[in-house]
Parts: C-alpha cells; structure tokens; sequence
C-alpha cells in the first residue's frame, strides 16, 4: 500500500473524531477532550485508541459506538475502538479550542491539576480560583463538589449572580 | 434461577476481590442514598461517588475474571457468587446509618483506597497498575470530600458531634481488618502486585488523625475486635445486601436494558 494513502487515511480519520461531540458535554469534540491516543490505520480496518476519562463514566460506551459510526459513515472503516488505560487520562490533555469551547457553551474549564502525590490540605486550604464563563470575574464559589456529570462541580458567580458548572482539574 | 459460579483457590484473584469488591459493595452502599440524602448537593455527590466506585469495581473484577479457567466476566462475578466468595471488608458491608456515618465511613474508606491505589500504581500486573493510575485521582477527591465533612459535622453542633462520636465508635472496631494480613497479602508481596495490608497501616493512621484532629474528635482505642470479611466471613447484614443486588440477575439471568 502507498503510504501517502495511508497517512490521508488516518489524517481523514482524526478530522472526522474532530467533530464526534462528546454526549454528555456536546460543545466539544472527543479529540478535543483528548481521549483519542492513536488513530491506526490498518489498511482494511481503522482502530481508535481511547483512554476512559472517569472508571464509571456513562459516557464511554456512547462514545465508543459514536466514534465507530463515524469513521464508518466517512467511508474509512471498519471502524473498531480499543481502550488504554495509562497513562490516566487528565483534564491537561483538553486541548486550548476545547477550553475556549467550554468557556463559551458557559463551563468553566479546567485548571492546572494539581501535584497528585501531595497529602490533601484538611484545613487552611485555598479556594480554587474559578473565573466565572459568562462575565470573567474571579469573585466566584463552589455550590456543590458534584455536578451533573461525573467531570464537573457546581460553581456560582458572585458578580453576576450565575450559576455555572467547572469541569473538575483531574 | 441462575446457579453460583465457583472460584478457583487462588491467591492473586483472591486479593483482586477483596479490592474489587470493596469498591462494589461500597458503591452499594452509597447508591442507597439516591433521592434520600439531606441535601441535593450530597445526593449527587454520594451518587457521584457510587459511580466512580462501580466503574472501579468494573475494572478489578474484569481483572479478577481474567484469573479464572471459565475467564468469568465482570457481571458473573458482581452477581453470581454466593456470599462467602465476596471478599470486602466488613466495614462496607455495614448498613449505611445516618449521614454522619456514611461520611464517616466514607473518608476511612477513601484515605485507605487512595493510600492502596498509590502503591498500585508499581503493581508488577501492567493492567492493575492503569485501573490504579485512574482510580487514585477519583479517591483523592473522595477523600478531600469526606474529610470536608467529618470536619463540619465533627467540628459542628452538639447533635452533629454526638452522632460522629457514635458513628466513630462503631466504625473505628472495623477498620482492624483493614490491615490484618495472611497469605493472600504474601503472595502480593511477593508477585509485586500490591503491598501487603499492614503496610498501610502507618500511613492511614497518620491521615486520619490529621481529619480526625481537625473535627475535634480522637480515634478510639485499639480493640481486640477482628472483623472477617475479607476472608469471606461477613456480618448478617451482607446477604441481605447480595439479594438485593443479585436478584434480577438470578431471576432472569443476563437481563440488560
């Protein structure tokens, strides 16, 4: 096989996962998420490499059969999904239109995450600095540490009086 | 009626279960809170938690069917075993009380989850060590949550405090268990698939002490009390749970919607 056909191919391919939206945050794409590892092209087939984004996440079965009917709709399958677990997918990996994204569809992205191996601060802990995704200001606050979906937490605007929904730095 | 299965004796499924099914059990435990917390905030939050916890325990106990000449899937073992075979802790067996005792349990359970996922991030099986990888940033945010709390309530007002001070009595005997070990841990030790249970004795001791001073209260004294769940000898309270979850599947085996 040529392989400038097979580069097309699989460049085809992360084009079509560029509009997959994921189900439950449908202002973003599954590649801007930044589950998609691989795209590998196999010829006769094409195979998705995802990493899940939360152990119980509803969301990842749909977006298995999601990605899969996409490819195929594009003419670019069999399309098949596997999953690789590490490195654990982080909300680092969201790309910055993803982030741009969320802000204008009024999630407040994520930020840094932070050192994983630091013992959690029980008290004296610094409010996380949550810009508010409609007016910009920093005078905000955390309404609930859970929210509708498993990646974001409840936040309200002091300013604007809004409530808005973070997507959780993990 | 769909019949048990029948596990193998063999020691690295065995620890594979008593982690497996921690997290289900616990997740359980939690779920029974849907629609019934004191908040909304707390309804979703336990919820929350419950989810993470199942899609933990659908990970280890895939793993955990690998080990098995019938290569059991992930469902058969959630709900096909007889109640000997499940192999938690006894303290997320116990009935969920009231909510200072489910956040209680909740931050013992998550501090010792987050201290076991750390040190199962080396585990020399490559797919235990990636559910591990995953797992232990959903526990440390369970663990901050939790903790949150014991302090609110701990800290809080007399009827907050007097019903922490009862859920810790209670809950302080079982966590014993936690940290006995036997063979299935020296195999574990050996293999390099996890550490062995005391080893997290230390260090969880040292975490709930610091959330335990910050809630004003103190860990009760060391007891002669051995609970023995992890060796498939449960309380009353565990078959009254197993029926609960296991029925449809009994009843109409495989059903899915």
């Amino acid at each position: 096989m040529n392989a400038t056909l097979e580069a097309t191919r699989a460049e085809r391919a992360w084009a079509v996962l560029d509009a997959v939206p994921d189900p439950e945050v449908p202002a973003i794409s599954v590649r801007e998420l930044g589950i998609v590892r691989e795209v590998l092209d196999h010829g006769a087939s094409m195979e998705i490499v995802l990493t899940p984004t939360y152990s119980g996440c509803p969301a990842t079965e749909v977006i298995e059969r999601s990605v899969c009917e996409a490819i195929d709709a594009a003419g670019l399958g069999p399309a098949r999904v596997t999953m690789r677990r590490a490195p654990a997918w982080t909300t680092d990996w969201i790309s910055e239109d993803g982030r741009r994204k969320l802000r204008d569809y009024g999630i407040a992205p994520p930020g840094p995450t932070a050192d994983g191996s630091a013992p959690i601060r029980i008290v004296g802990r610094r409010a996380e600095a949550v810009a508010c995704p409609r007016c910009g200001s920093a005078h905000t606050e955390r309404l609930s540490a859970f929210g509708s979906t498993a990646c974001k937490a409840l936040w309200r605007c002091v300013a604007c009086k809004e409530p808005f929904e973070h997507f959780k730095s993990i | 009626m769909q019949a048990s299965i029948q596990l193998p004796d063999d020691p690295k499924l065995q620890y594979l279960l008593r982690i497996g099914d921690t997290c289900l059990i616990l997740g359980q435990r939690l779920g029974e809170w849907c629609g019934h917390a004191p908040i909304i905030e707390e309804d979703i939050a336990l919820t929350n938690m419950a989810l993470d916890l199942i899609g933990q325990a659908r990970g280890v106990l895939t793993l955990a069917g690998d080990q098995c000449p019938q290569d059991y899937d992930e469902d058969q073992l959630a709900f096909l075993r007889d109640e000997r075979d499940y192999l938690n802790p006894t303290l997320v067996e116990l009935p969920r009380g009231d909510f200072a005792f489910t956040v209680l349990r909740n931050a013992m359970v998550a501090t010792w989850l987050k201290l076991l996922w750390e040190r199962l991030r080396d585990s020399s099986d490559a797919e235990l060590a990636a559910i591990a990888g995953k797992a232990l940033k959903e526990a440390r945010y369970h663990q901050q949550h939790a903790a949150d709390w014991v302090v609110r309530l701990g800290d809080g007002t007399e009827e907050s405090r007097r019903r922490c001070e009862a859920a810790l009595a209670r809950l302080w005997l079982y966590s014993a268990e936690l940290f006995e070990d036997d063979a299935v841990d020296a195999a574990a030790q050996a293999s390099g698939l996890g550490p062995a249970a005391s080893e997290l004795r230390e260090p969880w001791l040292a975490e709930m002490r610091e959330i335990l001073d910050a809630a004003t209260l103190a860990p009760p004294a060391e007891t002669t009390f051995r609970s023995s769940g992890k060796r498939g000898v449960h309380s009353e309270h565990m078959g009254y749970i197993l029926s609960e979850m296991q029925y449809l599947q009994r009843a109409f085996p495989g059903g899915a919607w």
